[in-house]
């Protein structure tokens, strides 16, 4: 089978659907791989670089779209390169098929089978052929490249000779892909990090790369049933935007990731959040090309508003990197769809079937709905609406209840045992007790990578029954009183010298 | 010769001593310092006992304790760490046997006879409770020892009606110890005698019907009785040092029983009343479903190498093949090739608590890649390879997704989750909890079979090649 990559048409595309080593790969996998001349100059790749990888090279699209029997592309087609399309062909590519109703029909009608990458839905198995998480991921670590470029001071504290620095606080809004990748970039480069996200589940992860995550406190969550964010009720997005502007005024850098599928992006930052931003901060918005999440961004350009703020509306794509990923993710998908060899269209598969937006001349789109998110336990849902409150206070209630009679069962046998007892043995008894209460404190606290050598230690302690046998030992060998507290005393010491010993072997043995 | 209040205050120094000794344990760095403080509480205890008031045959004191010396050190010296919990079970012996001789030595003390009644009767008590603590941690140490070195079949042995004859020997104990101590002198011994009789037998029979999944647990139980033992011989000598020292231990033994326990799911009873691995359901679980495929080493080898981020569990069987060195040396390799290695760690790994953590640091494995079980899970999704080396039932899926399965709740290392699972593997043969293993016949799961060490050390050939 021949697989084609074509160069890609639009200006402002740097990145091309395979590089050496995916052209590599997908040898690997038994098809034949044809790049048109200058398909990855733009991303650094030569001409050459392609050939030696073993791809062969064509000179025109035209070849391309008519000779292959797949072709991998980035960007969607243009008019002209569908009609050069043959019949049949096999399209991987960005389709956005919610915003290009014509497009799709024009590569139904030419019975074009188009893949959109775009489309790839969002579960665990398809996630090594997500597009949207691999470019995201790209998005999120340049955003904060950019943001520091624009913003002119360093994003870590330092304590120097010449003065302190004060770090830089970055506000990460919307906590995909992207935005924990940006999480991630600001966090190592040493900036104070605060990450926004409608979903509550999300708190986690941001947490786990190293922001903090701000909530406002009302209870409304905005998870979905596919895994994007949905729209938020009025109250909140009031709530929103106050949380916002404290936070403008504050912060050095904002990054906003924020979309929704098939719609413009939310506006998140207005002019108000802006004027309140110190001069020289800067605002990366990464969803400037669906119409920005800041109400002053503009699509591709950088600009500094009158009161100094830099918005960013425009990315490097770092389309090396970029291609790379891009590539492996298409390699993967054909890899799910049979290699070479056995390369079939399966309509059952889950993934397939709903990223295949154009099949047999008809349009397949939209696709059946496919829950991502673990769907929660409904049992979880009964809880929530019992008011948390009331139940902790019953089961405090409980606790102390059942404490109770458990104290005043201990004190009556303790009051039993003392009426009964000699005080002599009072006397140890309190001794024991107390250190039986100083070994469970102390014991809790060790190291769970410590516990062969706890033992071993305790083992070596507990040898102190030694002293039993020293108290009994008298100078008549004979007396067997004599002779068991010898072999007391000797199994004993076999016991310290050992324990320790080992003990102190192992703990020889741990290091940074 | 020193007086008894400075005695007193020797004996307090030495349990703040060996309090500090445990407490130090609570990290790496000040461990070894936690080793010193009981090092030298114990050297001032046993020198405020000898040169205190009373004290005889100080020759044979001597000659006893440098014998015994020799025999720990060459013991300790000699002992493998992967046979580590051998050495620890039969050391927990000596204290039990130690605990029994003591008891029957007070009992045999003209001194005591002179005591009051209520007084003389208590003593009594507390002779018969020490030596039956003292023979149930001898024997059962012993038997365990026996399971852990492989001379006896590590199966638990269970018998109809075995709870109904625990009970019965129990209430024999206590209807002898009620006789014992209606008796003057030494006229008891022979009820003494039985009930030792009985003890030890009880010790064998209870760690006979544990199963060798559960080794870990036994282990730390009988850690706790040799220290319950020693405060039970405190208590008859009325010493309250080895009261406190006693009970230290005993709370270790039992807090460390409970660890174990709850990183296996199952309650302390269910695991002391034993017969865990012969559990009846495991003809229900679950059909097996898929393939199990195998690979060589050269193909694990180019698997690593394409890698990015490795994770490995290991388990009993690298303690076994003592693949740990081999193993850190692939580590080497592949961290210098950039990659990022670490270790996953379940809490019962091995045959000991801790048990991975002492064979990774005998091999210099820095501690700071060597991670627990719930640090580690979260990252396995973004794991390209996990290896599991010699480790079963701590990454069976069915514990999160069977019910069926016996250790069904127990938490788990979720190594199927990551992008491709090596399982290193001698056979096909089932874990130590005797239950199958469904995610060797995943599909993302590789067999390598082979001993551990022998399998490492060809995958390193390549990798280096």
């Amino acid at each position: 089978m021949k697989v084609g990559i074509p160069s890609e048409i639009s200006a402002n595309e740097l990145r091309v659907a395979a590089t050496p080593k995916t052209v590599k790969r997908l040898q690997k996998q038994g098809f034949d791989v044809y790049v048109q001349h200058n398909a990855g100059i733009k991303a650094n790749f030569s001409d050459k670089e392609f050939e030696d990888a073993g791809a062969k090279l064509v000179h025109t699209a035209e070849e391309i779209y008519g000779k292959c029997d797949i072709v991998l592309k980035v960007k969607e087609p243009s008019i002209e390169e569908v009609s050069m399309m043959k019949e049949g062909l096999v399209m991987l590519s960005y389709l956005w098929p919610a915003q290009n109703k014509d497009l799709l029909q024009k590569l139904a009608d030419k019975k074009v089978n188009a893949i959109a990458m775009d489309a790839i839905p969002r579960i665990s198995r398809a996630q090594k052929m997500d597009v949207l998480s691999s470019m995201a991921n790209i998005a999120g670590y340049r955003s904060v490249i950019e943001g520091s470029y624009h913003f002119g001071r360093f994003l870590n504290g330092q304590i120097t000779a010449a003065g302190k620095v004060e770090p830089a606080k970055v506000l990460v809004i919307g906590a995909g892909v992207a935005g924990l990748a940006a999480i991630g970039a600001a966090n190592s480069l040493g900036a104070i990090v605060r990450a926004f996200d409608t979903r509550k589940e999300v708190a986690e992860q941001i947490e786990s790369m190293g922001a903090q995550f701000l909530t406002v406190e009302i209870e409304e969550d905005g998870a979905t049933a596919s895994g994007y964010s949905k729209e938020m009720s009025k109250e909140f997005i009031e709530a929103e935007m106050a949380l916002f502007k404290a936070q403008a005024a504050e912060v050095d850098i904002i990054i906003t990731t924020a979309q929704i599928p098939g719609r413009e992006a939310p506006k998140l930052i207005l002019d108000d959040h802006v004027a309140v931003m110190k001069p020289g901060s800067v605002i990366v918005d990464l969803a400037a090309s669906t119409g920005g999440n800041c109400v002053l961004t503009k699509n591709g350009e950088v600009y500094t508003t009158p009161n100094g703020v830099t918005i960013v509306g425009k990315l490097n794509q770092l389309p090396s990197q970029a291609s790379q990923l891009y590539g492996n993710n298409l390699c993967h998908l054909l890899d799910d769809m049979g290699k070479a060899e056995k390369f079939k269209i399966d309509m059952e598969d889950a993934v397939v079937s709903r990223a295949m937006v154009t099949y047999n001349g008809k349009i397949n789109w939209p696709p059946q709905p496919l829950p991502v998110s673990p769907a929660k336990p409904k049992v979880a849902a009964t809880v929530v609406t019992e008011d948390p409150k009331v139940v902790a206070e019953r089961k405090n209630k409980k606790e102390t209840t059942s404490m109770f009679v458990r104290l005043g069962v201990i004190g009556l046998m303790l009051l039993l045992l003392g009426k009964f007892a000699p005080s002599e043995f009072m006397q140890h008894f309190t001794v024991f007790v107390l250190s039986v209460f100083i070994g469970w404190q102390v014991i809790w606290n060790v190291s769970h990578s410590l516990h062969t050598p706890l033992m071993a230690v305790t083992n070596a302690i507990s040898g102190i029954i030694i002293v039993g046998g020293l108290l009994q030992t008298t100078d008549d060998l004979s007396s067997p009183m004599t002779i068991l507290a010898f072999v007391a005393i000797l199994v004993a010491s076999i016991n310290i010298v050992g324990g320790f010993f080992v003990t102190h072997r192992m703990l020889k043995m741990f290091k940074k | 010769m020193i007086v008894k209040e400075i005695q007193i205050a020797a004996y307090l120094f030495s349990s703040i001593l060996f309090i500090l000794s445990l407490g130090g344990l609570s990290s790496q760095e000040s461990a070894k310092r936690g080793v010193f403080y009981g090092i030298i509480g114990m050297i001032i205890a046993v020198l405020a006992t000898v040169l205190g008031q009373g004290v005889q045959g100080h020759v044979y004191i001597i000659a006893a304790i440098a014998v015994a010396s020799v025999i720990g050190t060459l013991l300790a010296r000699k002992v493998e760490m992967t046979s580590m919990p051998q050495l620890v079970a039969i050391l927990h012996s000596f204290v039990g046997l130690a605990a029994v001789l003591v008891g029957f030595g007070s009992y045999l003390d003209p001194k005591t006879h002179a005591l009051g009644s209520t007084e003389h009767t208590i003593h009594l008590v507390e002779v018969f409770i020490g030596v039956f603590i003292g023979a149930i941690t001898f024997t059962g140490s012993i038997i365990a020892w026996g399971k852990l070195e492989g001379k006896i079949r590590s199966k638990p042995l269970l018998y109809p009606g075995r709870h109904a004859v625990n009970i019965v020997m129990l209430l024999a104990c206590i209807v002898l110890g009620v006789m014992f101590t209606r008796e003057h002198g030494t006229d008891g011994m022979m009820y003494l005698y039985i009930m030792t009789a009985i003890a030890c037998f009880i010790g064998v029979m209870l760690v006979m019907a544990i199963g060798g999944a559960d080794m870990p647990v036994v282990v730390s139980m009988l850690n706790s009785y040799s220290g319950w033992a020693a405060s039970a011989a405190g208590f008859m000598l009325g010493n309250d040092l080895l009261i406190v020292t006693g009970a230290l231990v005993g709370s270790s033994g039992a807090i460390l029983s409970i660890i174990m326990c709850e990183a296996m799911n199952r309650s302390f009873i269910s695991v002391i009343l034993g017969g865990f691995g012969e559990s009846s359901s495991t003809g229900e679980a679950q059909a097996m479903e898929g393939e199990v495929t195998a690979m060589n080493h050269e193909e694990v080898a180019d698997l690593l190498k394409e890698a990015k981020s490795v994770v490995i569990v290991p388990g009993y069987g690298m303690a076994v093949a003592k693949a740990q060195y081999p193993i850190f040396e692939m580590v080497q390799v592949l961290r210098k090739a950039g990659k990022k290695v670490r270790f996953a760690i379940h809490p019962v790994a091995g045959r000991l608590p801790g048990h991975m953590n002492v064979l990774l640091a005998e091999a210099n494995v820095p501690y700071d890649i060597v991670l627990e079980m719930d640090e580690i899970n979260e990252d396995l999704p973004e794991t390209d390879v996990v290896m599991v080396i010699g480790a079963n039932d701590v990454v069976n899926p069915g514990a999160q997704d069977d019910p069926s399965s016996p250790i069904y709740g127990m938490p788990v290392i979720e190594a199927w989750k990551a992008e491709k699972v090596i399982v290193m593997k001698r056979s096909m043969s089932v874990g130590y909890a005797g239950v199958e293993n469904p995610l060797f016949y995943k599909p993302n799961t590789e067999m390598l079979y082979g001993d551990a060490k022998v399998s490492v050390e060809k995958i390193l050939s390549f990798l280096k090649a």
